[in-house]
């Protein structure tokens, strides 16, 4: 059980249970290919727009006042890559329905594996529980909801073979042992996703979304004198298998060989506070977890958010603008519509300085009364949608990269992380540093690795005092985690100084 | 599907797959039910029911190897299911490592039940599971004029797992557990803090009902203020709920992928001190309702109890089968069981009040170890002592340094040892600890 209000970052998105690396539909879902219509979604799911309706108005019998039913079919497959060879793979078919019901901002939810009428009333009844009158809802017409696309793909996973996917796993694990012959171990692997999904709701929305999902981790040890050290690499996107090619397995052979070698000069630094500078990309993994979770509108409704007070309130400088988005074309965080049927968009959080926006789900949204942000996002059927973010990532500043390192007399350059936590309340948030620098009198010296460090979320947003011009999205495979729930999500930076952090290391 | 027809079940898939090429298979099935309460100031915020299933196949074909899972139980598309997988695996490279465990080291039946399910978890009733919860949020509701928000969560489970091998295993497993916490919010001027309180039961008549609201406000209610301390060496007591954080690089550097994959700091480390004489880590299976309680493992090997770390020297690393085969090492178990700690003389409050100037961890924040190495640093929460006493929380605070180095610092081990817990740990203390504060 966790029931600590932490949420963290993971990177390297190998947390799925198993995937499939079969090329075929399931017979039961009609061989047929699922074309983009609401038609060959219900076919696929084995169901009619009068059991849907059927299962609402038994969702809604207790006098609740909203019910939707989201329909999943998810099938995953890694295939993995240890002593040279894709000796093992790995492949999970889930499938189901969940059931939501709200009784204000109280919820009833079941699932069922299982989508037969009766299965489907049953797990209705039981969800419909939270309310506690009787009612009979108005029958509402169907409306048939048309997404935008923005992960449209060439070749889907499930038509690829494992035999296709081999060679690209191949081809980096020899790169990378002809990169540097220190190396020992290179391990890789390739988890693909393809999940179905319908979507309907007690207002009548019908909504239905293919969501692909691609995600390459390696992982490089190299022994030096009895001395070990191990990096990785990881890149992920809504994409199918045109993500393989030799350019993306050759680039990120050479950048895994780099980041290990360079870790045999790496020590820990002094321990203490000290200036940040934040190399562009990944370090927006700051935004996320000092800010981006505070901003979750799940926990300000609560008040429980340290940011909860601070809406149209000045909290950083007015160079700092803050975004999350689900937009962006092909990213691991984009979705269609999130898994309420709501429009993702681009959401500004902080704008020049000013808290803006929280993230929403439809819950927190009636609560402001406000529209939904497109950030209610559930791990898959078996879970309640909660705000989740997309892409967070910070609008370019005026500064230039160079004048920020040349400003630091005594501090530390970061560009490379594995997770990151934050204790929402307290505002507490870290970030581990897998590679660094030490800088000293504005010049990058020796480098840095494997410290943790810690700040706190509003103090470090207004101690934000030099934003760059250089603006990156980092496409690591990270998985936010949040109530027991994970969800792929990424984020972005320009170069940025943050006054003052606490990083650990030793003392003398 | 009662025990009988998933033997069946698992049976007619593992045959399938038989017939149609593959050397050697392994079927599990799986089931779990849980229901889950959320209370919220008073008014419930969530209910959730679940019902799970899943069938799980592990296929040996050519010298091949591959697993599958699916939540789709029904026997045609079962057939297709595996069809696939076993073309899909005929792809893959070699591995001469891959094959069922030996079956001598089976479990092969005839101990006596471990005791690990409530058979009446089944028949209590919503009502008293919401009216539990709702006893727990109002021992905190309103208790104080700094509180923002009180939530309380009932949550039980029950699942049960059956496991064929086609050379030779056939075994079930089941158990049960139920979990009462309560969270607080309170508003501490700056920050909000907020803290937790939970107990665990396998039996719902043994649950532990009392005091868990009232301990979670206590502890919301003792991180109001916190400061950050100067950086520097301290000695340390992290208690007992906690240490499992820190505990975990050292479970990880056992396992056989670990080591095989060089991501471990304890290669060559058998036999050898890796940790104070303070340090006793036993793997005990057979515990009467232990909560890791199990006469085989994952892989159908006969579980065996057996110590990890002996005063300090490392006896034992948990090898599952295909890493044992890698490594030429006997497969033990890939997996903890109930890991057990050898205790000292005093309690969280005896250990604190032997320090002059330290820090008493009670949470931890994000970090990571690096496993090739060991180096670790990990963001706390916790309190500053001096002579002895609790003198103020702080925050925003890193310790850092080296897993060997750290459990040769091991100075004490409480005797406050979590029960309800698989690895029941007792409060540490350690000394001479690197801090990143002011």
């Amino acid at each position: 059980m966790n029931l600590k209000r932490r949420e963290f970052i993971k990177v390297g998105g190998i947390t799925v249970a198993g995937s499939i690396i079969l090329p075929t539909m399931l017979n039961s879902c009609k061989g047929s290919p699922v074309s983009d219509s609401a038609g060959s979604y219900l076919d696929h799911f084995e169901v009619t727009p009068e059991q849907l309706q059927k299962v609402i108005s038994t969702a809604l019998e207790k006098g609740a006042d909203y019910a939707d039913l989201f329909f999943e079919h998810t099938l995953n497959n890694t295939s993995a890559l240890e002593d040279g060879k894709v000796n093992s793979a790995y492949s999970n078919i889930s499938f189901g329905v969940g059931i939501r019901v709200l009784n204000g901002d109280q919820t009833g939810y079941a699932y069922s594996e299982n989508v037969t009428l009766e299965a489907m009333l049953k797990a209705a009844k039981t969800a419909a529980n939270i309310a506690n009158s009787s009612s009979v809802a108005k029958p509402v017409n169907i409306a048939e909801y048309t997404a935008p696309s923005y992960y449209p793909i060439v070749n889907s996973w499930e038509s690829t073979s494992v035999k296709n996917k081999i060679p690209f796993l191949q081809r980096m694990n020899d790169k990378v042992f002809a990169g540097d012959k220190r190396v020992t171990k290179v391990n890789a692997f390739l988890v693909d996703s393809t999940s179905y999904v319908l979507f309907y709701n007690s207002e009548g929305k019908l909504a239905w979304d293919f969501r692909p999902m691609a995600t390459l981790f390696a992982t490089c040890v190299m022994e030096e004198n009895g001395r070990i050290e191990n990096a990785y690499v990881t890149r992920s996107f809504r994409t199918g298998f045109e993500f393989l090619s030799n350019e993306l397995m050759d680039e990120l052979s050479d950048d895994v060989v780099k980041k290990t070698s360079l870790l045999f000069s790496a020590t820990k630094p002094k321990a203490g506070e000290m200036e940040v500078v934040m190399g562009a990309g990944e370090s927006g993994i700051l935004l996320h977890e000092a800010m981006g979770h505070a901003f979750e509108a799940d926990f300000n409704r609560k008040k429980t958010s340290i940011f909860s007070d601070k809406m149209g309130k000045k909290i950083a400088e007015s160079f700092v603008t803050i975004v999350d988005d689900g937009t962006i074309p092909g990213n691991r965080g984009t979705l269609n519509f999130d898994d309420e049927g709501n429009p993702t968009e681009k959401t500004i959080l902080v704008k020049d300085g000013t808290l803006n926006s929280y993230l929403h789900d439809r819950i927190s949204a009636n609560y402001y009364k406000v529209r939904p942000t497109g950030n209610g996002r559930r791990q898959d059927f078996r879970n309640i949608p909660i705000p989740r973010m997309r892409c967070t990532y910070m609008e370019n500043g005026p500064h230039k990269k160079e004048e920020i390192i040349a400003s630091v007399k005594n501090g530390i350059y970061v560009n490379s992380f594995s997770n990151g936590e934050v204790n929402i309340g307290a505002g507490d948030f870290t970030f581990f540093v897998k590679f660094g620098y030490l800088i000293e009198n504005g010049k990058l010296t020796q480098p840095i690795k494997d410290i943790n460090i810690i700040g706190n979320g509003p103090q470090a947003l207004a101690d934000i005092v030099m934003v760059a011009d250089d603006k990156e999205l980092s496409n690591v495979g990270s998985t936010c985690g949040k109530d027991g729930q994970g969800a792929p999500v990424t984020f972005g930076m320009p170069t940025v100084k943050v006054k003052k952090l606490t990083v650990g290391g030793m003392n003398a | 599907m009662n025990k009988n027809e998933k033997y069946a079940l698992a049976d007619m898939v593992m045959n399938h797959a038989l017939k149609n090429g593959a050397e050697q298979v392994s079927v599990s099935i799986n089931n779990s039910r849980s229901s889950n309460i959320e209370i919220r100031d008073q008014k419930i915020d969530k209910l959730t029911e679940s019902i799970r299933n899943s069938l799980t196949i592990r296929l040996f074909v050519d010298k091949k190897y591959s697993a599958h899972s699916t939540n789709r139980m029904k026997e045609k598309e079962l057939f297709r299911f595996v069809d696939e997988a076993l073309a899909a695996t005929r792809f893959l490279a070699e591995d001469e490592f891959r094959s069922l465990p030996d079956p001598e080291l089976y479990y092969k039946g005839g101990s006596a039940d471990l005791n690990v399910m409530d058979p009446k978890l089944d028949s209590v009733e919503a009502k008293t599971k919401i009216d539990l919860a709702t006893q727990v949020m109002n021992e905190a509701f309103q208790k104080d004029d700094r509180i923002i928000s009180v939530s309380s969560y009932y949550s039980d489970n029950i699942s049960d797992r059956v496991f064929v091998t086609s050379n030779g295993f056939k075994g079930d497993s089941n158990g049960s557990n139920i979990s009462l916490s309560a969270e607080v919010s309170v508003n501490g001027g700056t920050g909000r803090p907020s803290a937790y309180w939970y107990e665990n039961a396998i039996f719902f008549d043994k649950l532990n009902s009392t005091d868990v609201g009232k301990k979670a406000l206590e502890r919301a209610l003792q991180k109001i203020g916190p400061k950050k301390i100067k950086s520097g060496k301290y000695p340390v007591v992290i208690e007992n709920r906690t240490i499992t954080s820190i505990l975990s690089p050292l479970y990880s550097a056992l396992l056989g992928s670990s080591i095989y994959n060089k991501q471990s700091f304890l290669i060559g480390k058998e036999n050898k001190p890796v940790a104070s004489q303070k340090l006793t880590i036993i793997d005990d299976p057979f515990i009467p309702s232990g909560f890791g309680s199990q006469l085989f493992d994952n892989e159908g090997l006969a579980a065996i109890k057996r110590p990890i770390i002996e005063e300090g020297i490392l006896r034992n690393f948990y090898i599952d089968n295909y890493y044992g085969r890698k490594l030429k090492m006997k497969p033990t178990s890939g997996d903890t069981s109930n890991t057990i700690f050898k205790t000292g003389e005093k309690d969280l409050a005896g250990m604190i009040q032997e320090i002059k100037k330290g820090i008493l961890i009670t949470g931890f924040n994000g970090g990571n170890c690096n496993g090739s190495t060991g180096d670790f640093s990990y963001g706390i929460e916790g309190y500053f002592i001096e002579n002895g006493k609790i003198i103020h929380p702080v925050n925003e605070m890193n310790i850092s340094g080296n897993m060997n180095q750290f459990w040769l610092n091991l100075v004490e081990t409480g005797n406050d040892v979590l029960e309800n817990e698989s690895i029941k740990t007792p409060s540490m203390m350690f000394d001479n600890i690197d801090f990143s504060g002011i």
